[in-house]
């Protein structure tokens, strides 16, 4: 299905410090990875081990990192051009955080069209409001009026609304209860199956990163520690120590008289 | 365990708005023993409000009624706003789900750990200093001494939520209300703090009330589980029997779980059913 030598997305030496000085921290630590074009890849660990930092790295967000992030085999400078964002759009944590509370649900889709030069807006808006399962009648709600899953759901529908390639998602369904965190998991996986986007998934949820990821690298203080895929997880097939207490306290609280 | 340490039924909390009364908690009757109860639902099912009317700590809004709620023979219905003072604290006490808003910012957290010592037992600085680094020491913090002079700003989440455990533990309460103690950590330091209360409390023979909304955690480390839906309580049963519940609302709330050990194309979206609002509940296996 995937052309494996097309790199959508891939960084060399990735370093990230904060501070300067005795005070200085390294974030990061020399993070290479690549995503071929079409797959889901999960970075997952505990907080503060620089998941966020290197989404927000590649999302041009902090343009202060050294090493380099090329795209399609070509680097892309610190400083992104807009055909970059055109391309890669990110979903972040809450939802209840990422939208304008004064922006109505139309007006938040609108923006982007008009950054990026699209037209026919309407009916741009309605298809992504309907591709996110929320229908036309969202456009004139405002995010105080929208359940958690629907605001997630509009920031969903606001990265896709110039249909990029790739989406960073970063965390995208801890806020959110266990019955709305299927519904945004299965919308996830529907819309990458129907328009090929690529994933690039931040997460310390084992379980949710298995579900929608297909290779995964567990990351510790800074450093990619391993990379495996799913179904070596799934196996339990790991190398590291660290690796292995995370997953023993992932699955730990599993009953497991029911996994058999 | 004759009489349960604390027994409620028919609690029913009502908010009164200008335009319409709020019934969100509906006529729900459970005791708690010297055990670890689970409640677990969905947001706004209710079971936050549930731990908060033990302690009469509902917003003034908020209406509770109830034909009985009792804890260790004393009635909380009737109980004044004095004795109430005497009771939170002391023998019921409530771990808050984020320790970053639940700690004094301005005040050390050693200083507030001996504030709730001595707000119900009357001891000297001295003695009340002794139990506040014991108790650090008994939520396994490497260097009491030193912990013990920081603020709440200078602690990381795993470990403000262990100061939390030992503050609120520190006047021996005997009944622990729990309300998402592990929700805003991570799974390494979960499973960590889960540890230390489960140790604390079996070792003081207290119960607890664990709000979450984590079935398979519940599932694993309470002795019961209670699973609310819209005010209600719709299944009672003993937690290592959560996996087989009957109640299609738990089953459903099971299936929409990603698991790590048995892959699923598509979780399944629990759909509810209006007839579970006002229809016959599970009590230990039998429908009511």
């Amino acid at each position: 299905m995937n052309v494996t030598t097309d790199k959508i997305i891939e960084t060399v030496g990735l370093t990230v410090a904060f501070g300067s000085g005795a005070t200085s921290t390294t974030a990061v630590n020399d993070v290479s990875f690549f995503l071929d074009r079409g797959e889901a890849f999960g970075l997952i660990g505990e907080s503060g081990c620089g998941k966020s930092t290197i989404l927000r790295a590649l999302a041009g967000l902090n343009p202060d990192y050294s090493g380099s992030i090329l795209s399609g085999n070509k680097e892309v400078g610190h400083r992104r051009d807009k055909a970059f964002f055109r391309r890669v759009q990110m979903v972040f944590q809450d939802p209840y955080a990422s939208l304008h509370p004064r922006k109505m649900v139309q007006n938040v889709l609108l923006e982007s069209l008009i950054i990026h030069g699209f037209d026919n807006h309407q009916k741009r808006i309605s298809a992504a409001l309907d591709a996110v399962g929320l229908g036309s009648a969202f456009r004139y709600r405002y995010p105080h009026e929208l359940s958690g899953g629907q605001r997630q759901r509009v920031a969903i529908a606001r990265a896709l609304i110039i249909e990029p390639e790739i989406l960073l998602l970063d965390e995208p369904t801890s806020a959110l209860d266990v019955s709305v965190q299927a519904e945004i998991l299965n919308l996830l996986k529907t819309l990458r199956r129907e328009r090929g986007l690529t994933y690039l998934m931040v997460t310390h949820d084992l379980a949710v990163v298995t579900h929608l990821c297909e290779r995964i690298a567990i990351m510790h203080s800074g450093r990619i520690l391993e990379e495996m895929t799913v179904e070596r997880i799934r196996a339990g097939e790991v190398k590291e120590e660290y690796s292995r207490n995370f997953l023993a306290a992932s699955i730990g609280y599993k009953p497991m008289e029911y996994a058999s | 365990m004759a009489e349960p340490l604390l027994r409620v039924e028919n609690l029913n909390v009502n908010f009164h708005t200008a335009q319409r009364v709020n019934h969100a908690v509906r006529g729900i009757s459970f005791s708690i023993g010297r055990e670890k109860v689970g409640i677990v639902g969905e947001s706004g099912s209710g079971k936050s409000l549930t731990g908060r009317s033990v302690l009469k700590l509902t917003a003034k809004a908020a209406k509770v009624t109830a034909d009985r709620m009792s804890f260790d023979g004393i009635d909380l219905l009737e109980a004044s706003e004095r004795q109430m003072r005497t009771i939170r604290g002391n023998r019921i006490s409530m771990i808050m789900q984020d320790p970053k808003f639940s700690l004094n910012p301005l005040m050390r957290v050693g200083h507030q750990i001996m504030e709730a010592y001595r707000l119900h037992h009357r001891a000297t600085v001295k003695i009340a200093r002794e139990k506040a680094l014991a108790m650090l020491e008994a939520v396994h913090i490497r260097n009491p001494d030193r912990v013990f002079q920081l603020l709440p700003h200078e602690v990381s989440g795993g470990m403000g939520q262990r100061i939390m455990i030992a503050m609120m533990l520190i006047p021996e309460p005997d009944l622990i209300i729990a309300d998402e103690p592990t929700s805003a950590l991570d799974v390494t330091v979960r499973r960590q703090v889960l540890s230390i209360l489960d140790e604390l409390i079996t070792r003081r023979n207290a119960g607890l009330m664990f709000i979450s909304h984590d079935l398979n955690l519940v599932a694993d480390f309470c002795d019961r589980v209670l699973v609310m839906y819209a005010g209600r309580i719709m299944e009672d049963l003993p937690a290592s029997e959560l996996h087989n519940a009957k109640h299609p609302y738990t089953q459903a709330l099971l299936e929409s779980l990603p698991r790590i050990d048995r892959p699923v194309d598509m979780l399944q979206i629990p759909t509810r059913d209006a007839a579970w609002l006002n229809g016959p509940v599970l009590k230990s296996g039998e429908w009511v």
